[in-house]
């Protein structure tokens, strides 16, 4: 009954989940009629061939590596938290919302401090969810999915209502000591949206794996996550440890909001849907197994992949939601690691017995 | 307004509202009686909308009113050939059931504009269709005086017809062999499998009523509300669904229930400001007012939510 777990290299799995996404999307491309040697060609030149397109592979990481960092902390304590976008854009709108309303401070002030507040109203928004799951257990994938729409329905009306004067669809763009792109980036870059907002990305990697690894607070999340009822027989508070994880992944979704908001597009608009950073950043984190040093080039390759699809609907006619099937079957195959396993062990034993019997043969002959 | 129209309007944009929540979060319930977590009924709403109005688009001149009713019937079908992925990871590949839902939810809105830009030259949505499935009266209801007026005159028939659903829906759960088994599949597989039931088979069966009924659900959503489809055709209401499964505590009745009181709750934010007294509340507080009224429920009087017991569980049938 029990499965003989089959232990492979961490990273086996995503590399193969990802050519297998990759072959899923040359095979829809070929019954579609196009040529997907050539659309992955332009894909990885149109992500990686100018200074530009990297810079731009870069800042659409940015976000993703935190809403990431925040779906797999809150991951490791056993919940699902469905609502990053709608923490992420919590975070955007407090960080925008504090940049516009006092534009006279410094920038060593205000930038920060828009960040923070960024940080801030993503754990609150997630808080929210987190408190009532601790204390009447709420299932938390609800009222996260309700959070979420209370968030976008609540920041358009913010936009429109407060941050406009008459009634319009964006604000203004923040005073210029709050953005994160600078001259100096865009230089580099050949204009592109890069910014500042990477070396807080990286800087959130390394605290979240010395938080997740070396501190008490990482290993109780890990226990409550893996068995609720032993944590609390081992003395930890399981309530203060469900909520401090919400926490934790609502305050990084909210940063990966001001990085949209500072960084990305300077401002705050109003948005017909939730902003794909939440739902990109579960997938991420998902390809990454959770980990932290695995988020950063599983947030770069959905960079290049976001990126680079866009110059394959340039240069041919295929779709550029091809890059979003590819994504998708990558998800999948990431998910049903368990059929990857299960027949790479079957060549392998296969390959072994045939050596067995072989030898035995040999054996005899002697 | 008059009290009667206000009465009427209330009653018929609530019934249109809710009857794509009302299919989905029923199918829903049946997949997650099995023993089979299914978050991805947004996705196969998508899918679901998109069949039916491709298949509007380019057959109503050959069925010509029967469109949309065949419409609902192609969204169904494709709908389960699309939650199939769902079923042969979680039941057979060992897929955790929310990473395979999720991938549902990637999947669908990528291939549906794939395939809308495919079909319609590059386009991102598709034209408005000409058959949609509009409102009409029920012939004999009717006539009831004031109550006919109300609720069956110029009234949203797929509604009533889910409201059906769900009670068939209960007691095909709750009282027929088939439901018990397939209850018996989500709530305890091992002893299921003891008395020798296919828990396998149970839990396809499952995920495929919710693929079908998702499709559906997605259907009437593309048919009688957006009329085309677009990446915004179906913008939450497959996680809505869930949430009104949740919230009638994974019965099919109470399933209907929740959905018809979000319908209700999303009427409000359209028809609100017709209404006297509260045409005054400013608009978004009615479209915040369906989630927010939600999670209040929940905590107040639902409290733990409890679902099959072994709801997300993955079944290894011993050799």
């Amino acid at each position: 009954m029990r499965i003989k777990k089959v232990r492979l290299g961490g990273i086996s799995v995503p590399l193969i989940s990802i050519f297998l996404g990759l072959v899923v999307g040359a095979i829809i491309m070929l019954l579609s009629g196009f040529n997907p040697l050539i659309n992955y060609l332009n894909l990885f030149s149109g992500a990686l061939g100018t200074p530009n397109a990297i810079g731009e592979v870069f800042r659409s990481a940015t976000p993703l590596i935190l809403t990431a960092l925040g779906f797999s902390i809150a991951n490791s304590a056993g919940f699902f938290n469905v609502g990053l976008s709608g923490q992420a854009l919590a975070g955007w709108l407090a960080s925008v919302w504090f940049a516009l309303s006092f534009p006279h401070l410094p920038g060593f002030i205000l930038l920060p401090g828009s960040i923070i507040m960024g940080a801030l109203a993503g754990a609150f928004w997630s808080g929210i969810a987190g408190f009532l799951r601790a204390y009447f257990g709420t299932s938390e994938v609800i009222t996260t999915i309700m959070l979420n729409y209370i968030s976008l329905y609540g920041t358009n009306a913010i936009v429109k209502g407060v941050l406009t004067s008459s009634d319009a669809d964006s604000t203004p763009l923040v005073p210029i000591q709050a953005r994160l792109r600078t001259p100096f980036l865009e230089k580099l870059t050949g204009n592109s949206t890069f910014h500042w907002g990477i070396v807080i990305s990286l800087f959130m990697v390394f605290v979240i794996w010395w938080l997740m690894k070396k501190t008490t607070l990482g290993f109780e999340i890990r226990s409550v996550g893996m068995n609720e009822d032993a944590a609390r027989y081992a003395g930890m508070s399981t309530k203060k440890t469900i909520i401090s994880a919400m926490l934790l992944s609502g305050a990084l979704a909210g940063l990966g909001g001001a990085m949209e908001g500072l960084g990305n597009f300077q401002n705050i608009f109003v948005n017909t849907s939730l902003p794909d950073i939440g739902f990109d950043g579960m997938s991420v984190s998902l390809l990454a197994t959770g980990n932290p040093i695995g988020i950063i080039f599983s947030a770069l390759l959905f960079g290049i992949l976001k990126i680079g699809g866009l110059n394959i609907s340039i240069s041919s006619n295929t779709p550029s939601e091809i890059v979003n099937i590819v994504i998708a079957s990558v998800i999948f195959f990431v998910g049903a690691n368990y059929i990857i396993q299960y027949l790479i062990s079957k060549i392998k034993t296969n390959h072994n017995s045939s050596k067995l019997i072989s030898n035995s043969i040999k054996g005899g002959h002697k | 307004m008059d009290l009667m129209t206000i009465l009427s309007t209330v009653v018929s944009t609530t019934l249109i509202y809710s009857a794509p929540l009302i299919f989905t979060s029923i199918g829903g319930s049946f997949s997650e009686h099995s023993g089979i977590v299914n978050v991805g009924l947004e996705g196969i709403m998508v899918i679901g909308a998109f069949s039916s109005i491709v298949f509007s688009l380019f057959m109503s001149k050959t069925f010509g009113w029967m469109t949309p009713w065949i419409g609902l019937f192609v969204g169904g079908i494709i709908g389960t050939l699309f939650s199939l992925i769902h079923a042969v990871a979680t039941i057979n590949w060992r897929t955790d059931h929310i990473i395979s839902g999720t991938v549902l939810n990637l999947m669908a809105p990528a291939l549906g504009i794939y395939l809308t830009k495919l079909i319609f030259d590059g386009k991102g949505q598709t034209g408005f269709i000409s058959q949609p499935l509009a409102s009409s009266k029920i012939p004999v209801l009717s006539k009831i005086p004031i109550i006919g007026k109300i609720f069956f005159e110029n009234t949203s028939i797929v509604a009533y017809i889910g409201i059906l659903v769900s009670i068939f829906s209960w007691w095909l759960l709750k009282y027929t062999r088939f439901g018990l088994r397939l209850r018996s599949a989500g709530e305890h597989p091992e002893a299921a499998d003891s008395v020798g039931i296919s828990v396998y088979f149970y839990r396809y069966c499952g995920v495929l009523i919710s693929g079908f009924l998702g499709g559906i659900g997605g259907a009437i959503m593309a048919e009688s509300i957006t009329l085309n489809f677009s990446g915004t055709t179906i913008a939450g209401q497959g996680f809505m669904s869930l949430a009104a499964m949740i919230f009638g505590k994974w019965n099919p009745i109470g399933a209907m229930g929740a959905a018809a009181f979000f319908g209700f709750a999303q009427s409000l934010a359209i028809i609100g400001k017709y209404i006297p007294i509260i045409d005054k509340i400013p608009n978004y507080w009615f479209t915040i007012a369906p989630y927010l009224i939600t999670i209040i429920v929940l905590v107040a009087f639902v409290g733990k939510s409890q679902a099959p017991a072994a709801d997300g569980s993955t079944f290894i049938k011993s050799k």
